[in-house]
């Protein structure tokens, strides 16, 4: 289906005139963009601008909620989300996601990491061995944790458990990684460490990040969308957004005038 | 600056705003707090003093010309207004000796009272007939010959004749209920084999002959037993004077009230505590234990929990996960939470008609036509009774598991939809073991409620006395076809249809109280295991 590429694809993810409603309140409006491979996409905007709502069509996690209809399409790789023949779980295993609020299951850490191997049937030890302590060393987490592995997950700190989702979104080898704002809950330290990892995976991974911090958006992003009222303003190069926006909306929302 | 009362900001008396609230609140709470204490001291105190060995008076009094004397202890003291209009205080005396007086209890006007004394020859004898009497000991006979009171050897010998009619008693119990109880089941399918088709008559014939055989002999051997047992005896007099002898097989205990030690008191108190929890009723429920109504009632409350579980939390589960939340569903989530306010007799009645008639009726047809016209299971019985509750009882259940399903955080379950797990795997793997401490809750409100219930099990399965227990030694072991006794049902059943209320009320309060313990027990254990899920799920690894 999805296959691997080696070198970057510039239209990986292929956003094409895509709406999105939640029952009679239209969420998304006509937005067409392409996401390129191995970079990090950041998508900003203010509260209600549907950046979220767009991530989260990028793993089919609005399927969930009653009363949802689209228009347009989504590709990833050239094959549409939305073709019968794909299905949700399997497109999932390969779109990993990390949240808003850290939410590791109650389970030891051992099982968060491999949880996703689990659902998936694998169970061979010295596999689940191998995907715990690589992922964990991907998410910059094992050297702190690789002593107490069968101890809960809700005894590590806020940063640990968030950077404890992020191995769990990992360890099934995706090849997206959609990350929901994923330090608005954590301190400026935490905050810190996982923009490095950030930096670090979008080598192996695909990243699309919604963040409400412009300067976690140039930090860590290769390219920025704005997004407002639903619709896309300006896509393009992060250095060029945050500079040299084209768009006076987007010059108001990056300095600041309205949020 | 400092503010005096004086200035607009002072918040005294009325101004203080809600203050008067706070007392009000706080005194609702506190009658609450006292009226479930009282209660529950009431039943704990009348409760525990039911077993307390009480000394023994004796009164002499004379009523006109008549002189009686009369030994007991008092029970009550009440006041009574005679058709003159002169007022009486009186007291109620427990005499015992019901075969000779008709009656246990005596009332005496306290003004006829010539002198009370608390003579220490006095005796409380406990037997299997007419209730425990009051005498003083006058000799025993043993096979040896007569011993008369007072002698070096009477209290060994006492003792001797006690221990020999509880061995005896139990060896009667084993041959009559175990032995001979095998041989009529025996009989009772070769009949059954003969009627439905004789394989093969004279084996069939011989079979019955050994057992005829081995019957008599069993027969003599039990009335062997009862020869030796009539040959001793405890002859005592009563405190009007009149003898009676006490055959050693109907004697269970000699308890000198009134020349025991207060550890010995307490010994027999204790003694009389364990007899309570562990035999079988006498004497139409007023006299023994209780131990068949604690076994029901637990069977029954745990196998009702073993029914009301699964349904509940699949309900559930299926009301909160997969129903497409509409107005259908919250239709049907008002029947469940109305299901919860119907009358148990109704669930009784429906219990009846649905269970016992229907597919218990149903049962006996497909599966024991053989023994039709007698029923197996189209009769109510414990499965039945437990059935019933779990009906009653489900509301419950689904209630509490839906709102621990709806507790468990929408993040946690994204994350494993994330993760590529299916919905059915995010239930299994995540929400439910998150949800098992709500759902344990719930269960746990099932079966305080289940076991306190008396009205639906009376149409559905609970009797007076019931000669089995639900489980025994008796191949298959578990006989869940079987009517059981509840304690619930106990209490109603001494204080409200016993041929002696007055000599049964100790044992309701008693009974009352092992009610409450029970119930708390079994909560106590469900909240134990529920904590202790919870720190397995929440907080430690596994």
């Amino acid at each position: 289906m999805m296959t691997s590429h080696p070198l970057s694809r510039p239209d990986f993810i292929q956003v094409d005139h895509f709406s999105f409603h939640y029952g009679e309140k239209q969420a998304i409006f006509d937005i067409d963009m392409n996401i390129p491979e191995h970079q990090v996409t950041a998508l900003i905007g203010p509260s209600g601008c549907g950046k979220s709502t767009l991530l989260r069509n990028l793993n089919r996690m609005n399927d969930l909620i009653d009363g949802v209809r689209h228009e347009g399409d989504i590709r990833i790789g050239g094959i549409s989300l939305y073709d019968p023949s794909v299905e949700v779980i399997s497109l999932r295993k390969r779109v990993g996601m990390v949240f808003q609020k850290y939410n590791p299951f109650a389970k030891s850490i051992y099982e968060n990491v491999i949880f996703s191997l689990r659902v998936a049937g694998r169970s061979k030890k010295s596999e689940l061995d191998a995907t715990v302590e690589w992922a964990l060393k991907s998410a910059a987490l094992w050297d702190e944790v690789k002593d107490r592995l069968h101890d809960s997950a809700f005894g590590l700190s806020g940063g640990q458990q968030q950077r404890l989702c992020i191995a769990r979104a990992i360890a099934n080898q995706p090849e997206i990684l959609l990350m929901d704002e994923p330090c608005a809950a954590l301190d400026p330290l935490a905050t810190l460490k996982i923009e490095e990892l950030i930096l670090e995976l979008k080598h192996q991974f695909t990243i699309v990040i919604v963040t409400h911090n412009m300067e976690q958006a140039t930090r860590c992003s290769d390219r920025t969308a704005f997004l407002y009222m639903g619709k896309l303003v300006e896509f393009g190069h992060t250095m060029q957004i945050f500079e040299n926006p084209k768009h006076a909306e987007t010059e108001g929302y990056i300095s600041g005038r309205f949020s | 600056m400092k503010l005096s009362n004086s200035t607009s900001f002072a918040t005294t008396g009325r101004s203080r705003n809600g203050e008067p609230w706070v007392w009000l609140t706080a005194a609702g709470l506190t009658f609450g707090v006292a009226m479930a204490l009282g209660l529950f001291l009431l039943i704990l105190i009348k409760g525990a003093s039911s077993f307390w060995p009480r000394r023994i008076d004796l009164f002499e009094i004379s009523a006109g010309p008549a002189a009686e004397k009369v030994a007991g202890y008092v029970t009550q003291e009440t006041q009574r207004r005679d058709t003159a209009g002169t007022l009486h205080k009186e007291i109620q005396v427990f005499r015992g000796n019901k075969e000779l007086n008709g009656e246990a209890f005596k009332f005496i006007d306290r003004s006829s009272i010539q002198s009370s004394s608390r003579p220490e020859a006095l005796l409380l004898v406990e037997r299997l007939e007419y209730g425990p009497a009051i005498v003083s000991a006058v000799a025993l006979q043993t096979p040896a010959g007569k011993i008369p009171a007072g002698s070096s050897e009477f209290e060994q010998s006492l003792e001797t004749i006690l221990d020999q009619g509880r061995v005896a008693r139990k060896k009667l119990l084993a041959i009559e209920r175990g032995k001979i109880g095998a041989i009529s089941r025996e009989l009772a399918s070769l009949a059954r084999l003969e009627k439905s088709g004789n394989p093969d008559p004279p084996a069939l014939a011989k079979r019955r002959g050994e057992l005829q055989a081995s019957f008599e002999i069993l027969q003599q051997e039990a009335a062997a037993i009862r020869k030796t047992l009539a040959e001793s005896s405890f002859t005592g007099i009563t405190a009007d004077g009149k003898e009676i002898t006490y055959p050693a097989g109907t004697l269970l205990d000699v308890f000198p009230s009134n020349r025991a030690g207060f550890f010995e008191r307490v010994g027999e108190m204790l003694l009389r505590m364990t007899r309570f929890l562990r035999e079988d009723p006498r004497e139409a429920n007023t006299e023994g234990g209780v131990f068949p109504a604690i076994f029901g009632t637990v069977t029954m409350t745990l196998v009702m929990s073993l029914f009301v579980t699964p349904f509940g939390v699949i309900a559930a589960i299926y009301l909160r996960e997969y129903a497409k939340q509409g107005a259908f569903v919250r239709m049907v989530r008002i029947c469940v939470n109305n299901l919860a306010g119907v009358p148990s007799i109704v669930f009784g009645v429906f219990g009846l008609a649905f269970f016992v008639y229907f597919v218990g009726g149903g049962v006996d047809r497909w599966f024991f036509a053989d023994q039709l016209p007698t029923p197996t299971y189209g009769t109510p019985g414990i499965l039945w009774a437990s059935l019933t509750l779990a009906l009653l009882t489900l509301p419950v259940v689904i209630v509490a598991t839906e709102e621990a399903i709806s507790a468990v955080p929408r993040g946690v379950r994204e994350a494993a939809l994330a993760c590529g797990a299916s919905k059915w795997q995010t239930i299994q793997r995540i929400v439910l073991p998150a949800s098992v401490p709500g759902i344990l809750t719930g269960i746990i409100l099932a079966m305080a409620r289940g076991a306190g219930e008396v009205a639906p099990l009376m149409l559905v399965g609970v009797v007076k006395l019931a000669p089995t227990l639900p489980i025994d030694g008796i191949a298959p072991f578990i006989h869940p076809e079987r009517k059981f006794m509840h304690l619930g049902f106990h209490i109603y059943d001494l204080g409200f249809q016993s041929p002696d209320a007055e000599a049964a009320k100790p044992i309701v309060y008693a009974t009352a109280l092992l009610l409450i313990v029970v119930v708390v027990g079994l909560n106590l254990t469900a909240i134990l295991i529920r904590n202790r899920l919870k720190k397995r799920f929440a907080v430690s690894s596994f």
